[in-house]
């Protein structure tokens, strides 16, 4: 049974994804914003300094003429949580997800990227079977829903980089894996940009968590201090490349490390990295069960 | 490490000029080009309807807006968001495109593999690093949408712009040999060799 209440919301929720879709298009991050101007400051390469002062000019420019940042829209993704007593069930916490995607796309209007992953052909105003991709998280005793929405190109998306490492590989083998992927992606990720590092769990977990470290704010540490250290660590070598902005060459090869972490089988230990582009496009929503809505580019 | 202005199409004669780390901004005309469109020139074998002699390509599938048709019954569009995508994927169709058409430069990011460097000191032909992602300053420096062919594989299809200031660009594989991607790329793994070590 629909009722009023879930009509109200479902609207909520799909003007939300909506904004939320074109507003992490146009308008980046404040902390990715410093991170970027931060880069600038501290490279000496001479094409690495071009290419850093042409994306401060660049984010300058979306901003004065309303214009997308990058025109790759991405595939639209979005992580919910879910309270237990929000009044809008999943199923159609969904289809208002697609819903709002559709019409940002039609209305803006977005390139869309979608196809059919065998034809090739269009499915559709950024949606299609299984697109957008949502990820939950449901929480108890709350009786909210948070939504962000991460439009990650495919540039940067490509670059990603699986390997079921072993027990013996110990650390170094993660260490090792994850600096030889953001070598061998050279400048095809339009670095510098955030590494997104998923650790334990299994296979397709350990991807996941890439990509939900790729989504924290930038220079956010992992709350276990033995994962912190290594985003730490690893942070450091990366910049020790010499890969650079765009590839060409220079001190900034990444803005930051992330690392997402889970416990896994006593003989397991995958690693898997995904890239996230300088354009490190995120904005979230936090709506409440009477509807209320308060934007935030920060989460 | 020069600064150059270049109008295009342009000569073999201009772009043996540029040496890789340049700065490059063109004026003119620039192709755009991707994926599809080239898997229909040299795979289907269909040929392109725009002379490429001396041309500038661009590795791109522009967010547009449509305007309407012409008398001709083909669509006219205007720009809304235009940027650049990744060249690697696309690098096997750089010697045909030299040899066949008398393109001379083609425009990307992330670069091109080991692969394009003989075909382009042989053909007199370079690469242009752009900036990827700063798609909203590159759409203030096309003018135009003048022409547009094969509008079924939209967004892939074969784009005429007119451009003005378009850059910076950075010459990444010039046509004596050189590219800045090799020399990073071999850096790169020197240094990852003593950081390995160090583990």
């Amino acid at each position: 049974m629909t009722t009023a209440v879930d009509t109200d919301l479902y609207g909520v929720v799909e003007d939300a994804a909506a904004y939320l879709y074109v507003w992490a298009l146009k308008d980046i991050p404040q902390d990715l914003r410093d991170a970027l101007a931060d880069a600038a400051a501290r490279e000496t390469s001479i094409p690495g300094q071009r290419v850093l002062n042409t994306i401060l000019k660049n984010v300058q420019v979306a901003d004065d003429g309303g214009n997308l940042v990058c025109q790759d829209t991405g595939i639209a993704v979005y992580t919910c949580r879910v309270g237990e007593r929000f009044p809008l069930h999943p199923v159609r916490i969904y289809q208002a997800l697609k819903a709002g995607t559709e019409r940002a796309t039609i209305e803006h209007p977005l390139r869309s990227n979608s196809v059919h992953t065998l034809t090739r052909e269009n499915t559709g105003p950024n949606t299609g079977y299984r697109l957008p991709i949502v990820h939950w998280e449901f929480i108890p005793d709350w009786d909210g829903l948070d939504v962000k929405c991460v439009p990650k190109g495919s540039g940067s998306e490509n670059m990603s980089f699986l390997k079921m490492c072993v027990p013996a590989d110990g650390v170094k083998g993660i260490k090792q894996f994850v600096l030889e992927s953001i070598v061998g992606a050279g400048g095809k990720p339009c670095p510098p940009g955030i590494v997104g590092v998923g650790i334990g769990g299994s296979a397709d977990y350990a991807m996941y968590l890439a990509k939900e470290a790729i989504a924290r704010p930038i220079g956010t540490r992992n709350a276990d201090p033995h994962v912190a250290k290594l985003e730490e660590e690893l942070f450091q070598l990366l910049n020790e490349t010499g890969i650079g902005p765009m590839g060409l060459g220079g001190d900034v090869t990444v803005l930051n490390c992330h690392i997402e972490h889970a416990d896994t089988h006593m003989t397991l230990n995958p690693v898997a990295v995904n890239y996230q582009c300088w354009a490190a496009r995120r904005a979230s929503a936090h709506i409440g069960s009477n509807g209320d809505v308060d934007y935030d580019r920060e989460a | 490490m020069a600064v150059h202005r270049l109008t295009f199409p342009t000569t073999e004669e201009a772009i043996r000029e540029l040496r890789a780390g340049d700065e490059v901004t063109v004026d003119g005309h620039v192709i755009g080009i991707r994926d599809r469109t080239q898997i229909r020139i040299f795979d289907q074998g269909v040929e392109p309807p725009m002379d490429l002699r001396g041309a500038f390509l661009l590795h791109t599938a522009p967010g547009v807006r449509k305007l309407g048709t012409d008398a001709e019954g083909r669509g006219r569009y205007e720009k809304v968001c235009i940027g650049t995508t990744t060249s690697a994927r696309m690098v096997r169709f750089t010697e045909p495109l030299g040899e066949r058409y008398g393109v001379r430069a083609i425009c990307g990011k992330g670069g091109f593999p080991d692969e394009a460097i003989e075909p382009m000191r042989r053909l007199g032909m370079v690469y242009f690093a752009i900036v990827g992602g700063a798609a909203a300053l590159e759409t203030t420096q096309i003018e135009e949408i003048e022409e547009v062919a094969w509008e079924e594989l939209m967004p892939e299809c074969l784009w005429k712009f007119r451009v003005k200031d378009f850059g910076p660009l950075t010459v990444g594989i010039d046509a004596h040999g050189n590219s800045l991607y090799h020399d990073v790329q071999a850096e790169a793994n020197r240094r990852l060799e003593g950081i390995l070590e160090r583990l």
